[in-house]
């Protein structure tokens, strides 16, 4: 299977600041791309424009060699974002959660896949408890579930380390490296220093809060 | 058509042709203004019903033609602004805004000081004038919105949408205010009935009227031109334009 | 649980697949899946149910006691009474449509789906008014009484209130999308929606005058009906378009 992703000229203005400018990238399957910067330097922004969230920039996206904007179902189809914010309901239960995502995501719903992704990430237990009675760490494993629950190759995490224990990082750092081995791609921001392997490569913005003059 | 979109996009080129076309709008508002309430004032004949009161109608019905046309102006701004990204668009839409706030008040104030000697009292739920009052009211919803932003391009964009739901919503609001005034058949007349009017009489009404949207022209073309400069401030053009002044 | 959070040897042997399915299956098992989630959320926190109703009741108790207890005189203002305070409780809850998808997370999941935003924040309007506007219209006829409300006039009112609330509901969330980015859009939220809501009030007050007078009722019902049509045509739009702009507020 092969993926591609790429950028061509990508530039984001955002209120008379140039955030980044003149950006060409190229990801392709199997890679795990970590973006990198300073505060301020646009990573959120980068990342919310390559998951087709922000159609506010200049340049060209394309989607295995399709422009973004004729590709963008496709493209969906193919997406699998989890930002900030992780986007569990603090009064359903996990199960609940998941079932909304699983039908989001254009599937039958499947309980026993539900709960095999739930198991995926420890939390054994908890399928039935409200998510607000959940601690910080472990409603993100809820939204951390979604990446076994729903197949797709094309990942874009937004710092999806946090409040997450250590053994719980090990373990996501894992499944990144095996979802690119298996073909997928990881688009990731972090402020956890990622391990070393063949599949990662870091991009790095530029300085953040920076105001180039422009015609 | 494409090159003039293109041209659109740059604010330079807006700058530039707005100079240009400035001073002729000015003139026209001036004389236009000045004949036209020399006219109405003094020559105009009196009517026969409400007397010399009825020459409110010089202020009145011109600044509520152009409080509606502001409004529709302003969703065509929003449109161009989110259609093609034309950044002049939403900067003439941000100063229109308060203008066309002005001349509805002006339009509700004018009427309200006509209520007087036609109806004996300030306030009237004629259908013009609440039509005018909720015209009013959308208004202070776009200016308010805009201004509850922190980012300008998001705040330019809301304020575009809810301009074009403003838009499509007028003519439903003025019918269903026309029908429900009818409905409930108060005892008065209405103040600008469909009455023929002499010539005498439109013609000074007429001339107040272009005169109006020359003023609405000419201000906003200058105060596009100002905001053009502030938030351009950064670019090269703008410091060499005021390198060159210094 | 440590040790229970290394991926199982079943989930690790999956490769990533294209999600499958045809689109008009998939559009509406996820419509279907956000209105039960919806339902059930609002199941949870009853008081966000109830309190419309609590303020729908109280703000009409409030005009006998303001105004006279003359029966004749609250007769004759009934109809507008009834729909000026359902509409103010039909706009009371709007701010929470997007605010707690907006707060969690879960609206950027819903710009993502592959499934069209406009369709997806319907479902939400119409869970809104399943349990906001369809509860007030059912509840009107109890609160005419108290106002002494003239007979003939009962099943018109909750009608007219149950279509009308439809279109405020619909008219109301393009304002609550446009505010769910800021953090006090309250207020804000009622200048910009209830100047677009004078149509929608006119003709549902005067379909239950018509109904008092006697003349028939069937043209401004057909009136609330083809508002709400068009709000249905253009809503989707306008809601979709102001959550993509909040989403990046």
């Amino acid at each position: 299977m092969s993926l591609s992703l790429q950028a061509r000229k990508l530039a984001c203005e955002r209120d008379d600041r140039w955030l980044f400018e003149d950006l060409d990238l190229d990801i392709r399957a199997g890679e795990i791309v970590r973006i990198e910067g300073p505060n301020g330097s646009g990573k959120t922004t980068l990342l919310k424009i390559l998951s087709g969230q922000l159609a506010d920039y200049q340049g060209e996206l394309y989607w295995n060699g399709a422009p973004m904007r004729e590709a963008r179902q496709a493209f969906l189809e193919s997406l699998l974002y989890l930002g900030h914010a992780p986007g569990v309901k603090a009064a359903l239960t996990p199960l609940e959660n998941l079932a909304w995502y699983q039908a989001l995501a254009g599937s039958r719903s499947n309980e026993a896949a539900r709960l095999a992704a739930l198991e995926s990430v420890g939390l054994v237990g908890f399928e039935d408890v409200p998510a607000g009675q959940l601690s910080a760490g472990q409603q993100r494993r809820v939204a951390l579930a979604r990446l076994e629950l729903t197949p797709r190759p094309l990942w874009v995490l937004d710092e999806p380390f946090t409040a997450i224990d250590r053994d719980g990082v090990a373990a996501l750092e894992e499944r990144l490296v095996i979802h690119a081995r298996a073909g997928g791609c990881v688009l990731v921001t972090t402020h956890h220093e990622l391990r070393d392997t063949a599949e990662l490569r870091r991009i790095r913005l530029g300085r953040g809060g920076q105001q180039h003059a422009r015609h | 058509m494409w090159a003039f979109i293109n041209k659109l996009r740059s604010p330079k080129w807006f700058y530039a042709i707005g100079a240009r076309l400035q001073p002729f709008f000015w003139v026209a508002a001036a004389t236009l203004i000045l004949v036209g309430t020399v006219w109405g004032l003094a020559f105009a004949p009196a009517d026969y019903q409400q007397g010399n009161s009825f020459r409110i109608i010089y202020v009145h019905v011109p600044s509520a033609f152009l409080a509606q046309s502001i409004f529709v102006s302003m969703a065509v701004c929003g449109l161009v602004y989110m259609v093609w990204k034309i950044k002049v668009a939403d900067m003439a839409a941000a100063m229109m805004a308060p203008l066309g706030a002005a001349m509805t008040f002006v339009s509700l104030f004018s009427g309200a000081v006509w209520g007087v000697p036609t109806w004996g009292t300030w306030w009237m739920w004629d259908a013009r004038l609440t039509s005018m009052l909720i015209l009013l009211f959308l208004y202070l919803g776009v200016i308010a919105l805009r201004g509850a932003f922190t980012s300008r391009d998001s705040a330019s964009r809301a304020a575009s949408v809810l301009a074009m739901v403003g838009v499509i919503n007028i003519p439903i609001i003025k019918y269903s205010v026309d029908w429900w005034y009818t409905l409930h058949q108060p005892a008065t007349f209405t103040i600008t009935g469909r009455v023929a009017m002499p010539t005498e009489m439109w013609a000074p009404l007429l001339i107040m009227v272009l005169g109006f949207y020359s003023f609405f022209i000419a201000l906003t073309l200058m105060r596009t031109r100002s905001e053009i400069l502030r938030r351009e401030s950064s670019k090269r053009w703008v410091r060499d334009l005021a390198a060159e002044e210094r | 649980m440590p040790g229970t959070n290394a991926p199982s040897p079943a989930t690790e042997s999956r490769t990533p697949v294209e999600a499958t399915g045809e689109p008009g299956a998939g559009l509406a098992v996820a419509l279907w899946a956000t209105l039960k989630r919806d339902l059930v959320l609002l199941m949870r926190r009853r008081s966000e149910v109830l309190n419309p109703l609590v303020f729908f009741a109280l703000v009409i108790t409030l005009f006998p006691i303001g105004i006279s207890p003359d029966p004749e005189l609250l007769a004759t203002i009934a109809p507008g009474l009834l729909w000026v305070a359902a509409l103010l409780a039909a706009l009371l809850s709007l701010d929470s449509l997007f605010r707690g998808d907006y707060d969690d997370g879960s609206l950027e999941q819903l710009l993502l789906t592959p499934q069209p935003l406009s369709m997806l924040a319907l479902a939400k309007v119409a869970v809104h008014w399943l349990l906001t506007g369809l509860p007030l219209a059912l509840m009107a006829p109890v609160l005419g009484i108290m106002l002494s409300l003239p007979a003939g006039s009962y099943l018109t009112l909750a009608v007219s209130l149950a279509l009308g609330t439809a279109s405020l509901s619909l008219i109301g969330a393009i304002g609550a999308a446009l505010t769910v980015g800021l953090s006090r859009g309250g207020v804000l939220l009622s200048l910009l929606v209830l100047p677009l809501y004078i149509p929608v009030l006119i003709f549902g007050a005067g379909a239950v005058q018509a109904a008092i007078l006697g003349d028939g009722v069937a043209a401004h019902l057909a009136i609330l009906g083809a508002l709400l049509a068009l709000a249905l045509m253009l809503a989707p739009w306008a809601m979709a378009a102001s959550l993509r702009i909040s989403i990046n507020g």
